[in-house]
């Protein structure tokens, strides 16, 4: 976005949003909010004629694990009227109950499985919080940072059970990653 | 006494090794007679973990992962990629680059597209597509050989530019391909277009409101079947697309020959693109001469020492990237391609979240399928265009 449009976009977030931090980055506007305030303010930012945000584009999760508060959520909006974008983010604790907001975009069903299903990050008011990508009796958050590459378990099939096992990995970080020492 | 036990609904097991279903989706139908009442698509099978890996490689091993998400638009893919990197470090590539990427990413939107007509067509019953589609997808599989040496997995675009000039002879060829290409599209609408099976298969299937289409997070040719000139190549042009002339196709009814109209009539907007930007192109560098960026060209590092150093640096250590953060999307065939990078500074994204733009239309086959036969199944499986590299990632 141009920076005109980004100013225009941030009196207007400003006017409309009146005591939130509003963040400016050099192409892009940050919203950060509270998990009391989230859906409020979702709700204002999709409804609102001026701001317009009526498709949930994205939301990621990323951890942090040397904050105080581990976890983020970044919600990517779009208007396709004004053709303007806004980020939201939210700073989430471990095993904090994150309002959803599935019922103001539907397409935020499947984004929030999956950050449930990655970091473990729980959702109140989903109707259907499963797994999504990984395996139906997987173990773990894998995107949070402590979770190794390599997994945590392996599977073979083993010819006496007649069945495929999984078994922790034995291949340990050293020899899966030869190069892990350069930079 | 013969006991009459009445079946109300049973559920079935779509995939996921049915033919129809565009790779491994397992899609559990809950049946009314022949009615679908309730769809529940479970996605995950092709899970390979591309975010976690992109945060254990560096920017340029990175970007191999990208052609193995959408497999059927690999450029498009790199394409979102490189720009974000090159956004990230504040840098542009030469304007001959800008114009090679913008080529090769509306071959691959053909490419693409041609994919979707052929098995579409194959879902419904019309055999021959298939095979027309795979004689024009076999001359431009033969132009992404001769740019980059692979058939699929190019790795062709870089950080900076692409990786090589265009082969002696290619311009040539491209040109010609695309001036005779809407010829070829032609051909295909002669078979399908006023095809009564086709239409008795495609029209009123699926309807999704322009309303719908934003509440469900449609994008790309899915959104704009629905009525909304929204195209990102025009929202918010990368590349040599702010200087090419073209125009946005929409739909009127939002059905699934709506659909299947639009993704025609970019093809031919594709070619327009194409034939525009060959005339443009100017000649010059194809990369960043910035090589603590960008890889040397392979005779200077047989001669030359620095060369040979930059190489090693680059391919090992990778090069660094401030910190910061960013989103960036592009217009992939399939709609919008997303890419969130959180950079820490150093040669490794901290997080890279990949937003495809599969994954919201399928989970909108949930809310689309109920009501529908189940002969429309493969209709709706087919129209939504999906390829599970990028959606399970």
């Amino acid at each position: 976005m141009t920076s005109e449009k980004l100013d225009r976009l941030q009196m207007e977030v400003a006017a409309r949003l009146p005591g939130f931090h509003v963040e400016r980055l050099a192409d892009a506007l940050v919203v950060h909010v509270t998990i009391g305030s989230l859906l409020s303010t979702m709700a204002r930012l999709r409804d609102d004629i001026a701001l317009d945000f009526k498709l949930l584009v994205d939301l990621a999760g990323v951890h942090y694990p040397d904050r105080e508060i581990p976890f983020e959520l970044v919600y990517q909006l779009l208007s396709v009227h004004h053709n303007h974008r806004i980020r939201v983010k939210l700073s989430v604790k471990e095993g904090e109950l994150v309002p959803s907001v599935a019922r103001i975009w539907s397409c935020a069903d499947w984004y929030e499985r999956e950050a449930y299903d990655m970091f473990g990050i729980l959702f109140s008011g989903h109707t259907d919080l499963r797994r999504i990508l990984n395996d139906y009796d997987f173990h773990g958050y894998p995107l949070r940072k402590d979770f190794p590459v390599v997994g945590l378990v392996e599977s073979r099939y083993d010819a006496v059970r007649g069945m495929v096992v999984k078994e922790p990995v034995r291949l340990g970080k050293e020899d899966r990653e030869p190069f892990r020492q350069s930079p | 006494m013969e006991q009459l036990k009445e079946f109300q609904n049973y559920t079935v097991n779509f995939g996921p090794q049915h033919p129809a279903a565009h790779g491994v989706l397992r899609l559990l139908l809950e049946l009314d007679g022949e009615v679908v009442e309730r769809a529940d698509p479970h996605i995950g099978l092709l899970h390979r973990g591309t975010e976690k890996l992109l945060e254990h490689k560096t920017y340029l091993q990175g970007l191999p992962y990208w052609d193995r998400l959408d497999y059927m638009s690999m450029m498009c893919q790199e394409h979102t990629w490189v720009l974000a990197v090159e956004k990230l470090m504040g840098v542009t590539a030469p304007p001959r680059a800008q114009y090679i990427r913008t080529i090769f990413a509306e071959l691959t939107r053909i490419l693409n597209h041609l994919l979707f007509v052929g098995a579409h067509g194959l879902d419904v019953g019309a055999m021959t597509m298939f095979i027309y589609c795979f004689r024009e997808r076999e001359a431009i599989l033969d132009m992404y050989e001769a740019v980059c040496g692979s058939r699929m997995h190019a790795a062709y675009f870089r950080p900076g530019g692409v990786a090589k000039d265009l082969p002696d002879g290619l311009e040539e060829k491209i040109q010609a391909f695309a001036e005779d290409f809407p010829a070829k599209i032609d051909e295909y609408e002669t078979l399908l277009t006023n095809n009564r099976i086709w239409k008795q298969r495609l029209v009123d299937v699926g309807v999704v409101t322009a309303e719908q289409a934003l509440d469900w997070g449609f994008v790309g040719p899915m959104l704009r079947g629905s009525g909304i000139a929204y195209d990102l190549r025009k929202a918010e042009p990368y590349d040599a697309y702010a200087k090419v002339d073209f125009d946005i196709p929409v739909g009127k009814n939002g059905d699934s020959y709506d659909r299947y109209l639009v993704r025609v009539e970019e093809m031919r907007q594709s070619t327009r693109i194409i034939l525009q930007c060959l005339e443009k192109m100017p000649k010059g560098d194809v990369k960043l001469q910035d090589f603590k960026m960008s890889i040397p060209n392979r005779t200077d590092m047989e001669s030359g020492m620095e060369s040979l150093i930059h190489h090693f640096k680059l391919v090992s250590e990778g090069f660094n990237v401030p910190a910061g953060e960013v989103y960036l999307a592009t217009e992939s065939p399939k709609g919008e391609l997303g890419v969130y990078i959180v950079s820490q500074g150093g040669s490794k994204p901290y997080r890279a979240k990949i937003r495809s733009a599969g994954f919201n239309h399928l989970q909108a086959l949930k809310k689309m399928l109920p009501g529908h036969m189940i002969a429309d199944v493969t209709t709706m499986v087919g129209t939504i265009d999906i390829v599970f590299g990028e959606i399970d990632r």
